[in-house]
């Protein structure tokens, strides 16, 4: 009963979750707490901040961990499955059909046309990556890490997840001490 | 073999990708499209333009059907796997001490260092659609939609969905 409950709510969440995972966090909510009460308001609060400091995409996290909660490991694993599997379904099928029928010309023809609005969608990402990296640290750390990251990436070689890696380490030297060293001098 | 290539194409993007879904995207790109090469910038476009379309997160819906395209159900479990279990993991096993230490300035830190380097792959990422869009529709219908792409989107915040739907109408009469 309680492992079909879990189903179905994340099912309506995964169907109606329009616009990827932070669009869903209210679906979550209204299913979770105000529906089925597994959660109060500040256990939700507490699991999504927690979530937002963990790397992997929060659709997934969220629901994962919520049933583990309600359900343990086979909730874990029915949320999961809810939330994903009826799209990842409609890709492939859709997906499946467009590729067979590529030959025709109308259809080569819509296949060229969604190149330049991924474009523009990418572009809209980088730009509201790099403004909210700029807000958090200048101008200048931004565009001198992005051109850096950029260099060793695509005219060096290096794997971006070396570099991502070597970042969040970095994250953990202790900066505050040379930070005061720079404001007194 | 291909599996636990599948895995390490999806693991590494996921474990390293702070900044949810859409961070995720260049990181995967480079595996699938550049190092592995086994969809092609075309494809990989059609599929991100169909998955922004559709609900549900982006990262599985790219996951399940990259895995499913290069190995079948095997591979679109192997691709779904290597996204949400390593995340999911950490947070049933480390919800406590991680909640003690959300306010601190190094978890803090964490996702506003990577954000550069994800801006910076994602410009990369938009220049190669640009290239791909002039290859494939030529420079005046890449110029159209774009542009036309960019207000909807930007100025007057139509939903993706409709302005991919648009764009597939536009190709399928005006480009064809």
């Amino acid at each position: 009963m309680k492992q079909t409950s879990l189903f179905w709510a994340f099912f309506r969440v995964g169907i109606f979750g329009f616009g990827g995972g932070p669009s869903m966090i209210p679906l979550v909510h209204a299913e979770v707490v105000a529906r089925y009460q597994w959660l109060t308001d500040e256990e939700f609060a507490d699991i999504l901040a927690i979530g937002n400091t963990l790397p992997g995409p929060i659709a997934t996290k969220m629901p994962g961990y919520i049933g583990y909660r309600v359900g343990g490991p086979l909730g874990c694993a029915v949320a999961v499955t809810a939330v994903i599997l009826p799209m990842i379904a409609a890709m492939i099928v859709m997906l499946g059909i467009f590729s067979r029928y590529r030959d025709v010309a109308w259809i080569r023809g819509m296949g060229q046309a969604v190149v330049p609005v991924v474009m523009i969608m990418m572009g809209q990402l980088a730009w509201d990556f790099f403004d909210k990296s700029q807000k958090a640290l200048g101008w200048l750390v931004s565009s001198v890490m992005a051109i850096v990251s950029g260099a060793l990436i695509y005219w060096l070689g290096v794997h971006p997840g070396f570099i991502i890696g070597a970042i969040l380490l970095a994250a953990f030297i202790p900066f505050s001490k040379l930070k005061k060293a720079e404001r007194s001098a | 073999m291909i599996y636990w290539e599948l895995f390490l194409a999806f693991f590494i993007p996921n474990i390293v990708g702070y900044g949810g879904g859409p961070a995720i995207i260049p990181l995967i790109e480079a595996e699938v499209v550049g190092r592995y090469g086994w969809m092609t910038s075309q494809t990989f476009a059609e599929t991100l333009a169909l998955g922004n379309a559709l609900p549900s997160p982006i990262a599985t819906k790219m996951a399940g059907y990259v895995g499913y395209e290069v190995a079948g159900m095997g591979g679109a479990f192997v691709a779904v796997a290597a996204t949400v279990v390593p995340s999911l993991l950490l947070m049933i096993a480390a919800l406590g001490l991680l909640y003690r230490h959300r306010e601190s300035p190094q978890v803090k830190r964490m996702s506003q260092w990577v954000r550069p380097v994800i801006a910076m792959m994602m410009a990369w990422l938009t220049l190669g659609f640009l290239l791909e869009g002039v290859n494939g529709a030529g420079w005046l219908h890449t110029m159209i939609i774009g542009v036309v792409a960019a207000i909807a989107l930007v100025r007057f915040k139509i939903h993706p969905a409709f302005v991919v739907m648009a764009a597939l109408v536009y190709g399928a009469f005006v480009i064809a």
